[in-house]
């Protein structure tokens, strides 16, 4: 096998390895137990990087709605792997079925009225606004009884349908395919936008899926949280009772408890870069396919490519709900490795202009340098807290000890960490727009 | 109830059965969707007047906002300190041309060093958005980190111009009617503010540069328009707004530094609704969020209980959305409006 190493694969290697350094830095000098907790945050966040890349790096699009998916791969995620709730199902599992059978005949009324009455002119929106209303006022007829029995069983422990019980890795999967059939719709009705409407669209419907999620009680128990969705690697009490586990932490001689909780990250890190490994793989296939040219082609010149027969809304679509379904995987990744679903932690700063960051930071249009952006970005969003407590520290040196305006700031230093993000990307788009980890063009 | 043999056509309309049920739609729909409105349109026609001279959706209007808000409270709690007040109105209104003259300021600062360098390489409007999203984080970062995360309130002064106990004992309906001052404020000092942008923008020389430099960049250039003049010109606008909307909103609901990011949502919808880079539109639009946000989350109940005879009195509470999903009214006009009309109502683009 010949290696050839280029200068540009080359710079990939040694920014890599300062990564792990860092990651090594802060397993020697705070504690293993962090730096795996940061890894595997690293991994996902890298994953969803992957995902903006994917649409932003290949293809140029836009899309301000990554907090939308990454909670719906964090639904499925909910859905797949908590048991189902019998009581809940009896008391209104038919009604809300029904009621939701309701709402999808309407939205195919409505779709078909639009595409086959467009001859009609201004009568076919009042068409469309008359059914759609009275769609849906029939299905609350359905869905509100069912939904206030459902909320009404055992509401400190459920009040809501449970999900299916199956193994919670299954989960990653329905998370992506949850994530691609919702970014179908999306991307179906927003794609035609200009760039910057694109990203007004995505980010307004991102903030109704969040919205639902905290309002529909009955579906994800809102802002009350799922808690104990099932792991797919042992717990740490029970690695703590095994035999062979306390024989082997004997024999090396490490602490019980401390080893079983790296080992339980271990493991979750295993899976997390196994899943980013395939990704990447499957990323760098498409990127260097005929498709991926033809992507690049379309972001670079649009008018070109489809003169060259390129369906340009096709390609986005497809890209579009591409992207988005790695999202929704990382998002069904984290609510497992967080073993609770909560829909207030989505949060557009973190959950989607952060993403953005690491994409610009690490590079766009390249994977590597999404991945790397991912983790620098990450292992920067945590430790930042540190520097800015640091930076606020030195500051307020000259202030008296225990003054009232020295206590805020020392309250109020984790909030520099959006500032230090802010400048860093301003210093990127300015002065190395391209990223850490350039795009590479075939063409020198 | 004793079943009357008239038909339901024939009912006896009690005029007062109408004014309670006006009243109870002026105190729960149209006094508050005014206010909301009022701050909705300010805050739509600093996005527009961005969108129209520098060509970018501006993310970090918010955080602007949030800014002039921050300042204004600062300088409150200042004359508070000293001891000066204007008695029946609140504080913040001395405080006001203090927060517009620092939001002008900064919005200086990062036109000469951040905007201005994209505006000299004549960038792509998407990168131009990217570039506002970095500004948003360092706005957001800096506002938290110097006042915190916490809930405040400012308003001071006379609380009601109109209480609704007042209200019932004055006119004997059994509804009441509340006006509380801050709407009053925030809905007269939209009226003179816009009027003032619109004069500015329809009578002096500098407005007539500006649009036509919105209207057709090259050729404003070749007739000597300056351009980095008219885009100053700009930012000083937009600081006012954005101070003056931040300011008002704050005082009605409360300053809270979380609630600005999400607000900028509401205030895309209205501009993109009246049309972007329209002024009239960017008004109207606000008004139209706010309303619609109103009337669907209503309960209609009480209304209807009022208006229908007795037997026809609804059960339910006869609401087409729960009030939690006001905030999503919004995004969902504002999707419906970009899908069926993307240049809005009032055809949108230039100034």
């Amino acid at each position: 096998m010949k290696l050839s190493i280029t200068n540009s694969s080359k710079q990939t290697i040694f920014l890599f390895l300062c990564m792990g350094a860092a990651l090594l830095f802060v397993g020697f000098f705070q504690s293993w137990n962090l730096m795996l907790a940061i890894l595997n945050l690293c991994l996902i966040s890298a994953i969803m990087a992957l995902g903006v890349n994917l649409q932003w790096g290949y293809a140029g699009l836009f899309n301000a709605g990554i907090m939308g998916f990454a909670a719906l791969g964090g639904v499925a995620a909910m859905l797949v792997s908590k048991s189902p709730i019998a009581g809940a199902w009896q008391a209104g599992g038919m009604g809300v079925l029904l009621g939701l059978v309701v709402l999808i005949i309407t939205g195919i009324l409505v779709y078909l009225i639009w595409t086959r009455y467009a001859h009609k002119g201004r009568v076919r929106f009042w068409y469309v606004v008359i059914i759609a209303v009275a769609g849906y006022v029939f299905s609350r007829y359905f869905l509100d009884p069912a939904i206030l029995r459902i909320e009404a069983f055992e509401p400190s422990s459920s009040g809501y349908l449970g999900g299916a019980g199956l193994p919670v890795l299954f989960s990653w999967i329905i998370g992506g395919i949850l994530a691609a059939s919702v970014a179908f719709f999306i991307g179906k009705i927003t794609l035609g936008l200009r760039s910057d409407y694109l990203a007004i669209a995505t980010l307004g419907i991102s903030e109704i899926v969040i919205f639902i999620f905290k309002n529909e009680d009955w579906l994800t128990r809102g802002v009350k949280n799922v808690t104990g969705i099932p792991r797919p690697v042992p717990y740490e009490i029970d690695l703590q009772s095994t035999l062979w586990f306390q024989d082997t932490t004997q024999l090396i001689g490490l602490d019980l408890i401390q080893t079983s909780s790296i080992f339980v990250k271990l493991c979750y890190t295993g899976l997390f870069l196994s899943v980013l490994l395939a990704l990447l793989w499957l990323c760098q296939r498409a990127l260097n396919s005929p498709w991926g040219r033809m992507m690049r082609a379309i972001r670079d010149n649009e008018t070109a490519a489809s003169a060259m027969g390129k369906n340009v809304t096709s390609s986005h679509l497809q890209i579009f709900v591409i992207g988005s379904a790695i999202v929704g995987i990382a998002g069904a990744m984290l609510v497992t490795l967080d073993g609770q679903f909560n829909p207030s932690v989505y949060h557009p700063l973190r959950f989607t202009f952060l993403i953005w960051v690491m994409v610009i930071v690490g590079g766009s249009g390249n994977n590597f340098g999404a991945i790397l952006g991912g983790f620098i970005v990450w292992f920067f969003w945590i430790e930042a807290e540190t520097i800015g407590n640091m930076l606020v520290y030195i500051l307020t040196l000259p202030l008296a000890e225990g003054s009232a305006i020295k206590n805020h700031f020392i309250n109020t230093a984790p909030q520099l960490r959006l500032l230090i993000m802010g400048l860093v990307l301003l210093l990127f788009l300015r002065f190395s727009p391209r990223g850490l980890i350039p795009e590479r063009t075939p063409h020198k | 109830m004793q079943k009357s043999d008239k038909h339901f056509w024939e009912v006896d309309f009690a005029m007062i059965d109408v004014a309670n049920a006006i009243t109870l739609l002026a105190n729960y729909i149209i006094v508050p969707s005014l206010a909301y409105g009022s701050q909705l349109a300010l805050g739509a026609l600093g996005i527009t007047l961005v969108y129209a001279v520098l060509r970018f959706s501006n993310f970090a209007h918010g955080e602007m906002m949030s800014f002039g808000t921050m300042i204004a409270i600062l300088m409150v709690w200042l004359f508070q300190s000293i001891g000066i007040s204007i008695a029946p109105l609140p504080t913040a209104l001395i405080a006001l041309p203090f927060s517009i003259i620092t939001t002008i300021f900064l919005l200086l600062i990062l036109d000469k060093f951040v905007f201005r360098y994209y505006q000299s390489q004549r960038v792509q409007p998407v990168t131009f958005m990217i570039v506002s999203v970095g500004v948003m984080f360092f706005l957001a970062g800096f506002i938290r980190f110097i006042i915190g995360t916490s809930k405040k309130n400012f308003a001071d002064g006379e609380r009601f111009i109109i209480k609704a106990s007042e209200f019932k004992q004055m006119t004997g309906l059994a509804e009441g009617l509340s006006i509380r001052t801050t709407q009053a404020i925030t809905v007269i000092a939209t009226l003179i503010l816009v009027t003032a942008i619109f004069w500015f923008l329809n009578k002096t020389r500098m407005g007539k540069s500006m649009r036509a430099f919105s209207d057709n960049e090259d050729l404003a250039l070749l007739s000597g328009i300056k351009p980095e003049r008219v885009i100053i010109v700009t930012w000083m606008l937009v600081g006012a707004l954005a101070a003056v909307a931040g300011t008002l909103y704050g005082l009605d609901k409360g300053y809270k530094p979380f609630v600005y990011l999400q607000l900028v949502l509401p205030i895309f919808a209205a501009a993109i609704v009246g049309g972007v880079g329209n002024p009239i539109g960017a008004v109207i639009g606000g008004y139209v969020i706010a309303f619609s946000e109103a009337f669907i989350t209503f309960a209609y109940k009480r209304f209807l209980t009022y208006l229908l005879p007795d037997e026809w009195a609804p059960d339910g509470l006869v609401q087409l959305l729960s009030t939690e999903y006001k905030f999503a009214v919004s995004f969902v006009l504002l999707v419906i409006v970009l899908l069926v009309r993307p240049t809005g109502l009032f055809r949108g683009k230039t100034l």
